[in-house]
């Protein structure tokens, strides 16, 4: 068995609070030792480099079954490990949706055999995802369902939104929730205001992100469920969140990095790649998301990694599909717009981007410890680099910020103890 | 005519009035008695050699008369050749691509494409990747620039015959635009161009047809109608689109006749000097009273006429840029 030690590199561990220069020692799947002048077979230096756990992103759509021309479970985990990722939540919607359980192991199948991360399904909360029944989520879970989530659309019902919540507290599964009132949200393409209403694009008020978020904090405060709010937007949806988790509310957050890198003037000139759901927002929004990161309100960063083809984006505005790729994009982003500027320290990053999102999903993840799984990523913070579509692993290229000179670069990624990211020659 | 105005004109569509600067708009405002005198020509003759031999596309994927009719004589009275293809021609509805059916429109080299979409920002993302001049003949709610500026050209003419004076612009008169702000793509580039033209601008309709935003546009903001015509030197009544009350916007013509409907009660608020436009298809009696429509104050069907002309120049100018033809 060939061991790793790498050295030279500044480890950080959020879960242990670690952050100081230490080697790393793995053999097989595991990690052996964390310390000082380890020795092993062969040596990668990451002089200069941040040793993080393998990065966790709970948010992303992989397209399989059924969207295979956009993305497959090969595909998005060779982006995954590209971005630093090791383990990932795909959500439910796909074609057919993940509602029962052999779909859930449809999943787990494909990816044990294609997969070069982790790739954990999340399943339906309601059949179908049309919100009309609750899923068996037992049995998802038995197959190995981390999670039930509508992502994609919010449950209208409140009284089976309620329902749901209490049953996936019963099975010990977060509800992942996507929160969307329809009757607002109908027909916009991009956020309500001053650009929609230049461009002639019809909007998404961002009242109808945040009736959603406190009807969903409510439902699960009286069913003492943990509900997780997907992709916060808004400045309001923060401040609603804030106060629940005040009262204590089992509540916990996430947002990707164009709510906190972009505003709705990036669909000026009607860039389809800066068209998803919900829509990039406004100054005091974006500035309202990066102080939820720093009190501790937004509880992980997550890429709602959503591939489109180039064709599909490739249409006039209204009719283009929502969604952006960011796995690839997420640790840079997150360097340059928040970490960079100083709003959070490299370690809180590192948090966001692991530790974080592993917990609220209750994953063996983001977490570095001697017996741990030998899930590691080392990246450069400093090596500054441009998004090039051409680079892309993944099979989509619907990102808005190609072009962009941005900072922190991956080197390698690990999972189970192999190299996973740069692809080797051997 | 100067070749002058010919060598200023840089750009190669006309996709909206927000892109253009003052000087811009002013080019095509100045350029459009000439045209407007070839439609009147004593000779009957009303055609000029300008594009001989050129093709223009009238490219229309949402039903249009009115703009098409006036582009198609613009056209015509341009010597230029004329194609026109309607929504139910057109094989995107057999699932080809917008980008597809624009490509295989140049491959017949086309010189000038009059595109009307349903879809805001179409003209602007067909323009960025295809070489053709691109006319936006109104995407969506986003952009209407040929309405706006020949209605800017009208209220100048009619604003210059009134103040018997040869010279006067459009600075510091005051406009109403009275109806559905939310959805119509005249009003947006309507208020681009008059404010860019110095005309102080206000728009009035119910709350729920005026879009969230608009004050950046920088144009007074109100839903009282005596309000919005106090003062007003033009009337700019809109369209109210049937077709969208589906969706129950106001909650009966009846009301919204009483509140916003431009008829002889509502001209008391007004000046007595100042006149009325529609963009047209009128709905009678809706949005604008029969009686004020047909009457003294209405320069509607002026705008028609002018609307032909300005087209002209329209054409004129984009695919003659930087050359030295006269008229």
């Amino acid at each position: 068995m060939t061991s790793y030690v790498i050295k030279n590199g500044h480890v950080i561990n959020p879960a242990s609070n670690t952050s100081e220069p230490l080697d790393v020692l793995i053999a097989g799947d595991k990690v052996v030792k964390i310390g000082h002048n380890l020795k092993g077979d062969v040596v990668i230096n990451a002089e200069g480099h941040v040793v993080s756990p393998g990065l966790v992103d709970i948010h992303c759509h992989f397209r399989e079954p059924g969207g295979e021309s956009k993305e497959t479970i090969a595909t998005g985990s060779l982006a995954a490990a590209a971005g630093g990722f090791t383990t990932v939540v795909t959500m439910a919607n796909t074609n057919p949706v993940i509602d029962n359980a052999g779909l859930v192991e449809l999943v787990i199948r494909r990816a044990r055999e294609e997969a070069c991360i982790h790739v954990l399904p999340a399943a339906c909360a309601t059949k179908g995802l049309i919100g009309n029944e609750i899923t068996e989520m037992a049995d998802l879970k038995k197959a190995g369902a981390v999670a039930v989530t509508d992502d994609g659309q919010d449950v209208a019902s409140s009284a089976l939104m309620l329902r749901a919540l209490e049953y996936a507290n019963m099975v010990g599964m977060p509800f992942l929730s996507h929160c969307e009132d329809e009757s607002l949200a109908e027909g916009g393409a991009m956020n309500e205001g001053y650009t929609a209403t230049l461009m002639g694009i019809p909007g998404i008020p961002k009242a109808a992100e945040e009736i959603r978020i406190d009807r969903n904090i409510r439902l699960a405060e009286l069913a003492k469920a943990h509900l997780h709010i997907q992709h916060v937007s808004t400045a309001a949806g923060v401040e609603i969140i804030r106060q629940a988790k005040k009262r204590g509310a089992r509540v916990t957050a996430e947002s990707a990095p164009h709510y906190f890198s972009l505003t709705d003037e990036a669909v000026q000139g009607f860039n389809t790649n800066a068209k998803m759901n919900p829509p990039l927002r406004e100054k005091e929004d974006r500035e309202a998301i990066i102080k939820g990161f720093q009190d501790g309100t937004l509880d992980c960063i997550a890429t709602d990694h959503a591939p489109h083809t180039a064709t599909e984006k490739r249409v006039e505005f209204g009719l283009a599909p929502f969604g952006i790729i960011g796995l690839e994009t997420s640790l840079a982003l997150t360097i340059t717009e928040l970490v960079r500027p100083g709003h959070i320290t490299i370690e809180d990053a590192v948090h966001l981007l692991s530790w974080g999102g592993a917990q609220i999903c209750r994953l063996n993840s983001g977490n570095l410890y001697e017996g741990g799984p030998a899930d590691i990523t080392i990246f450069d913070p400093e090596m500054q680099w441009t998004i090039d579509s051409n680079d892309f692993a993944s099979k989509s290229r619907n990102s808005p910020f190609i072009g962009r000179s941005v900072y922190g670069k991956v080197s390698y990624t690990f999972c189970g103890g192999k190299i996973v990211y740069p692809e080797l020659p051997f | 005519m100067k070749t002058e105005p010919l060598l200023r004109w840089t750009k190669k569509d006309l996709i909206g009035i927000r892109e253009l600067s003052r000087s811009e708009i002013e080019i095509i405002l100045d350029l459009t008695p000439k045209f407007l005198s070839v439609s009147e020509r004593a000779s009957g003759i009303k055609k000029v050699p300008l594009l001989q031999g050129r093709l223009v596309v009238n490219w229309f994927h949402e039903p249009s008369t009115r703009t098409r009719t006036s582009f198609e004589l613009a056209a015509k009275r341009l010597s230029a050749d004329i194609l026109s293809i309607t929504a139910s021609s057109l094989s995107t509805v057999k699932g080809e691509t917008l980008h597809d059916t624009l490509a295989n429109i140049e491959a017949m080299n086309t010189d000038i494409l009059v595109l009307r979409h349903s879809g805001a920002g179409v003209p602007h993302i067909l323009a960025k990747d295809h070489a053709s001049h691109i006319i936006n003949a109104g995407d969506g709610r986003h952009e209407h620039p040929t309405q706006a500026l020949l209605d800017a050209f009208t209220m100048r003419e009619e604003m210059r015959r009134l103040y018997n004076d040869p010279n006067r612009g459009l600075d510091g008169i005051k406009v109403a635009l009275v109806g559905d702000i939310q959805h119509s793509r005249v009003a947006r580039s309507n208020i681009h161009a008059l404010t860019k033209l110095g005309a102080d601008v206000t728009v009035c309709g119910p709350a729920t047809l005026l879009p969230r935003g608009i004050e950046g546009f920088g144009v007074k903001v109100t839903t009282d109608l005596g309000e919005a015509l106090e003062n007003v030197d033009v009337i700019y009544a809109l369209r109210i689109q049937m077709e969208r009350q589906g969706k129950a916007l106001f909650p009966s013509v009846g009301e919204y006749v009483r509140l916003f409907r431009i008829d002889r009660d509502a001209l008391c608020y007004a000046p007595d000097h100042a006149i009325v436009m529609h963009p047209g298809p009128i709905n009678r009696d809706l949005e604008l009273s029969t009686e004020v429509a047909d009457g003294p104050r209405s320069v509607i069907l002026k705008q028609v006429t002018n609307g032909v002309a300005v087209r002209m120049a329209v054409m004129h100018v984009l695919a003659n840029a930087g050359s030295s033809k006269e008229l």
